[in-house]
């Protein structure tokens, strides 16, 4: 089976979407690029070159670049999904959230409740998160448990190209609005993708590695620092269980349960800041549901309650390490009442 | 290898290769003790795969002298998993062994094809896609997997039947690499596609491996080119009787969650606990795909409309000129092995104690050996 | 453009209808039994009318918080608004929804709304659905002189010039953002000036008067419709209640209020100017008056007796799928 990279996989469901329903639209700033210059057209495809070559066979009515205005996207995609398109729009980066919350939460996200139930958003927000880049505050986010916190929207936080996909085929195909979220560092992160179209379900999570000892719950990029902390701790004879929930929301809450039951011991980690987050919403949930079978407190390995600086040194202790996940292991197993 | 000083043989027990997707396997357990003898043939070792736990036989006689490898460990293929000697090698002489292992840099025959993995032909305007192992002016021999599976299916048997002859795995429409699009999907369009299969490989004489509704599709194959097929296999096959197991069919279609999935396969075997996490996940892979599901459905209300096998082939199956064997678990949860038993006053029938639905899985060694030897005589 | 006896008649019956509807949700929510709030819309009447009547139901309009008018000129069923307002099961949500969530798709109506600013986004993206499915409609955004000053709404406008999308932007401006006068919060004084700023043609038009409004809607929806792109209409309107049901209106006097409904009354415009004109006859008004009133009679009388949801409602419908 070919072997393609996050990018390619996000332009592949993009494109076959495309051909197959000729309802789905590509919205955004630079989705193509260079319109109205002397260069060229798609010359961008994205800032990160994602929609790249959409443009030429899809042309302008369907690969639609926008002025640099996000509320004017998410509010125009939002009305354009609830009358009979299909789009995928682009909100560049998470954190320009702060600009256009209003027409996701408040009307995309509310419409089909507000309206008893006869509204349909078929609405896909496909955005970018992530530190590591030196992209300094405004830039490096990761503010899906944002996106999962408001009723009326799904998530989705995918952590390699054969989930990433599935599920935007998935959130595509969906009649409710999903938020698609995208590290801006995993995009060259490559494994076995098909060549067909095919769909994952949301709310189902992937048994990344199976192990007796620890359950760890990872998202996104964290997902690659888990296993990289596994293979270390696998040495020391702490064999770890690694599950990517894959979407926010739905959340398979019982596949983390089974896990933890399974292992007893349970380990959070998320690129995200630490107050109302994911990791504090899992916790939550194993506490309450799941605690009889604890034999430690879950353990939460996240960013510091900061914005993310911009210095490479003071960025790398930001984000959450293999190290300190594998800490937090050690901490959970030597645990004893 | 040998002893220096004894002319005995030391022999590796390395990690081996299945089928396509194997780089590593999982150890379960040790069924022999350090220090324990052990014949050649015997079960050794339970290792767990991409489908499910399966037993290695022990390669050469002698004194299991040296467990490397522990239980619960993972290691590549290849990878030394123990050492058997006679008793009189020395324990330096062991250790030395064990120090001196080099894993092979490319296993054994095969490793070549098993890297370009499987290939694809067009047979009926449709794409088939196939995985072929081995050489050799042996009769080449066909296997046609079952209802839902693929050419993976034949992960621990290919390898064996590959010696002196091209064994090659096939998926069958709907199936595997395979196009989705089924036709009629009935069974006389499966079984011209296995048919034409043969055609594009260009094998003029062959030896027929069919589990389930692949069973059925080689007798009907079978029927169709007598001329062709020299001996007919039949695991746990389709068509030898009406009762087929609704829930399972209903249920491996309807499932597109792990926990689901889960519930459907632990059908197909006596052991649910030898069922890898890895091959649920391939299963649901392949079902997520844009038209399995319709191809399953049509196939399944082609072959199983209301829950009971619409193609009655026993009759043919007892009257063909070539040489028929027919294979069955005791504990088939999917087709009742009566279906065998009628059967065995008429054709050389072979009944598996403590087994499922998927002898050529369940009991790999077993399978391959009544196989081995039918198609040997 | 002269109109026929149907269209006067139908346009008459919908300004009708609105005034009557919201006279009487005053009424009743002073009485109790609307829950929450409610933003009355009396007085604006031409200029929802004026703009529908060109719409079909397959065009969308998207509204503000004070959308009882526009979802009747729109044709959204007038006894299940009621139900709506009182939160009622049989509701045209469900009512889950509400005075500020009225909304029915089938008739285009994508909802009222209760962010100031909300709608032109969507509005446009309506539009963007008739222009890539090809479908021939147009989309109506209405907005009051509070949202002109939105982002989103400049946004909004910008982008239909950008994408040359068939989108019209309709500015009732009725003089006040809740309580505060338009002339201080918007900067400019002049909102048609302000939207024709961003590239597309706007005109000034008075709302008290009904023919005047529908020309301009219908020259801006016609154009719209033959591909030329989005235009501006801005409506200079009053309101007759409060900012919602309630406001005890400090910002003007009761004289003064008195003075708009004798003066600046586009339903009473409208009947001197048909009837001086013979074009329509007072007993056929007075007819439509009487049917119209008991219409609302028994939408109010319905919507009291009627049950609330089921307790199960509160869960169902946040996804399509779940």
């Amino acid at each position: 089976m070919p072997e393609k990279s996050i990018r390619q996989a996000i332009n592949e469901a993009l494109a076959q979407e495309m051909r197959r329903d000729p309802r789905v639209v590509v919205i955004g700033e630079d989705v193509a690029g260079g319109a109205a210059t002397e260069g060229e057209r798609d010359c961008a495809g994205g800032v990160l070159g994602v929609t790249k070559g959409l443009f030429a066979e899809f042309g302008d009515a369907r690969v639609i670049d926008t002025p640099i205005t996000e509320s004017a996207i998410m509010g125009a995609a939002a009305g354009a999904a609830a009358t009979g398109l299909r789009p995928v729009a682009e909100l560049m980066f998470c954190d320009f959230l702060g600009v256009c919350f209003d027409q996701i939460f408040n009307q995309a996200a509310k419409f089909r409740y507000m309206f008893g139930g006869k509204a349909r958003t078929p609405l896909v927000i496909r955005t970018m998160i992530g530190a590591g880049r030196g992209s300094a505050a405004q830039h490096s986010q990761s503010l899906y448990h944002i996106f999962t916190s408001v009723p009326g929207l799904k998530c989705v936080v995918p952590s390699n190209a054969y989930d990433a996909k599935g599920l935007l085929i998935e959130a595509i195909r969906d009649d409710d609005p999903v938020v698609f979220c995208e590290h801006k560092l995993m995009y060259d992160l490559k494994c076995e993708v098909p060549d067909e179209p095919y769909r994952i379900p949301f709310g189902e999570a992937a048994v990344v590695r199976e192990g007796e000892d620890v359950s760890i719950v990872a998202l996104s990029r964290m997902v690659h620092y888990s296993l990289e902390a596994a293979e270390t701790l696998a040495r020391e004879g702490i064999e770890c269980e690694i599950i990517d929930p894959r979407t926010t929301s739905p959340l398979d809450e019982e596949g983390i349960l089974e896990s933890v039951e399974h292992t007893g011991r349970l380990v959070i980690v998320d690129e995200a800041t630490p107050r109302c987050g994911l990791a504090v919403d899992i916790a939550a949930l194993v506490a309450d549901k799941a605690f009889a079978a604890l034999k430690a407190p879950p353990k939460r390995v996240t960013a510091p309650f900061t914005p993310v600086p911009f210095a490479p040194s003071l960025e790398k202790l930001y984000i959450p390490s293999p190290e300190r996940i594998a800490g937090a292991v050690r901490e959970v197993v030597r645990y004893r009442r | 290898m040998t002893d220096p000083s004894t002319g005995s043989p030391i022999t590796a027990l390395t990690m081996p290769k299945w089928g396509l997707v194997m780089s590593e396997g999982k150890i379960v357990a040790w069924k022999k003790r350090e220090g324990e003898s052990v014949a050649a043939g015997e079960e050794i070792l339970e290792i767990e795969t991409t489908k499910i736990t399966n037993v290695v036989e022990t390669p050469q006689s002698g004194t299991l002298r040296r467990i490397v490898a522990p239980e619960g460990a993972t290691l590549p293929v290849g990878a030394l998993l123990a050492v058997i000697a006679q008793r009189s090698a020395s324990d330096p002489e062991i250790d030395a062994f064990v120090a001196g292992f080099k894993a092979p840099e490319v296993a054994e025959e095969g490793a070549a094809a098993a890297e370009a993995g499987p290939r694809a032909i067009e047979a009926g305007g449709r794409r088939l896609s196939y995985f072929e192992l081995g050489q050799g002016a042996g009769t080449p021999l066909l296997f046609l997997h079952g209802f839902g599976a693929d050419l993976n299916s034949w992960m621990f048997l290919q390898p064996a039947l590959a010696e002196g002859r091209r064994a090659i795995a096939l998926d069958l429409p709907g199936h595997g690499g395979s196009s989705k699009e089924v036709g009629a999907g009935d069974a006389a369009s499966l079984a011209e596609a296995a048919e034409g299969a043969l055609e594009a490989l260009g094998i003029e004489s062959v030896h027929l491996v069919g589990h389930s509704l692949g069973g059925a599709v080689a007798v009907l194959v079978a029927r169709r080119r007598p001329d062709k097929v020299r001996s007919l296999n039949l695991i746990a096959s389709a068509g030898l009787g009406p009762e087929i197991n609704a829930a399972f069919i209903d249920g491996f279609i309807r499932a597109s969650r792990r926990r689901e999935a889960q519930e459907a396969l632990s059908l197909l075997v006596h052991d649910p606990a030898l069922l890898s996490r890895r091959m649920v996940e391939d299963v649901l892979r392949y079902k997520r795909l844009d038209g399995v599901s319709a191809a399953l459905e049509k196939i399944a209300a082609e072959w199983f409309p209301n829950g009971v096998q619409r193609v009655g082939i026993a009759e043919v199956a007892a009257n063909l000129p070539m040489p028929v064997q027919i294979i069955w678990g005791r504990e088939d949860r999917i087709i009742p092995v009566s279906h065998a038993e009628r059967l065995a006053s008429r054709l050389p029938v072979h009944i598996l104690e403590g087994v499922g639905h998927l002898p050529h899985m369940e009991k790999a060694q077993e399978v391959a050996a009544l196989l081995k030897a039918f198609i040997a005589a | 453009m002269q109109l026929s006896r149907d269209t006067l008649l139908k346009a008459y019956r919908q300004m009708s209808t609105i005034r009557h509807f919201e006279e009487r949700v005053q009424e009743e929510f002073a009485k109790g039994g609307i829950p929450g709030f409610v933003h009355l819309y009396a007085g604006e009447e031409a200029s929802a009318v004026g703009t529908c009547l060109h719409l079909s139901p397959q065009d969308y309009i998207a509204s503000t918080h004070r959308g009882h008018g526009h979802s009747i000129a729109k044709g959204c069923d007038v006894e299940r608004m009621m139900l709506e307002i009182f939160g009622r099961k049989e509701g045209l949500c469900g009512g889950k929804g509400g005075s500020m969530h009225i909304a029915d798709l089938g008739q285009g109506m994508l909802g009222a709304n209760g962010i100031v600013g909300g709608a032109p986004p969507l509005a446009v993206g309506a539009a963007l659905s008739a222009k890539t499915l090809g479908k021939g409609t147009v989309a109506v955004a209405f907005t009051g002189d509070g949202g002109s000053s939105q982002g989103t709404t400049f946004e909004a406008l910008n982008l239909a010039v950008v994408l040359r999308l068939p989108v019209i932007f309709v500015f009732e401006n009725n003089e006040y953002g809740e309580s505060t006068g338009w002339r201080y919060h918007v900067g400019s004084g002049d909102i048609a000036a302000r939207a024709a700023g961003f590239g597309l043609p706007a005109v000034k038009v008075n709302g008290d008067d009904f023919f005047a409004v529908h020309e301009a809607a219908g020259e801006a929806i016609a154009r719209a419709r033959e591909g030329k792109g989005p235009s501006a209409i801005e409506i200079e309107t009053v309101r007759f209640f409060g900012h919602h049901s309630g406001d005890a209106q400090r910002y003007r006097s009761r004289e003064a209020v008195v003075k708009l409904r004798g003066e600046r009354d586009c339903i009473k415009n409208f009947r001197t100017r048909v009837t001086e004109a013979s074009l329509l006859e007072k007993s056929d008004l007075d007819g439509i008056d009487d049917e119209v009133a008991s219409l609302i009679d028994r939408a109010v009388a319905q919507a009291r007796a009627a049950p609330p949801p089921e307790d199960g409602a509160l869960l169902t419908d946040v996804y399509v799928s779940y």
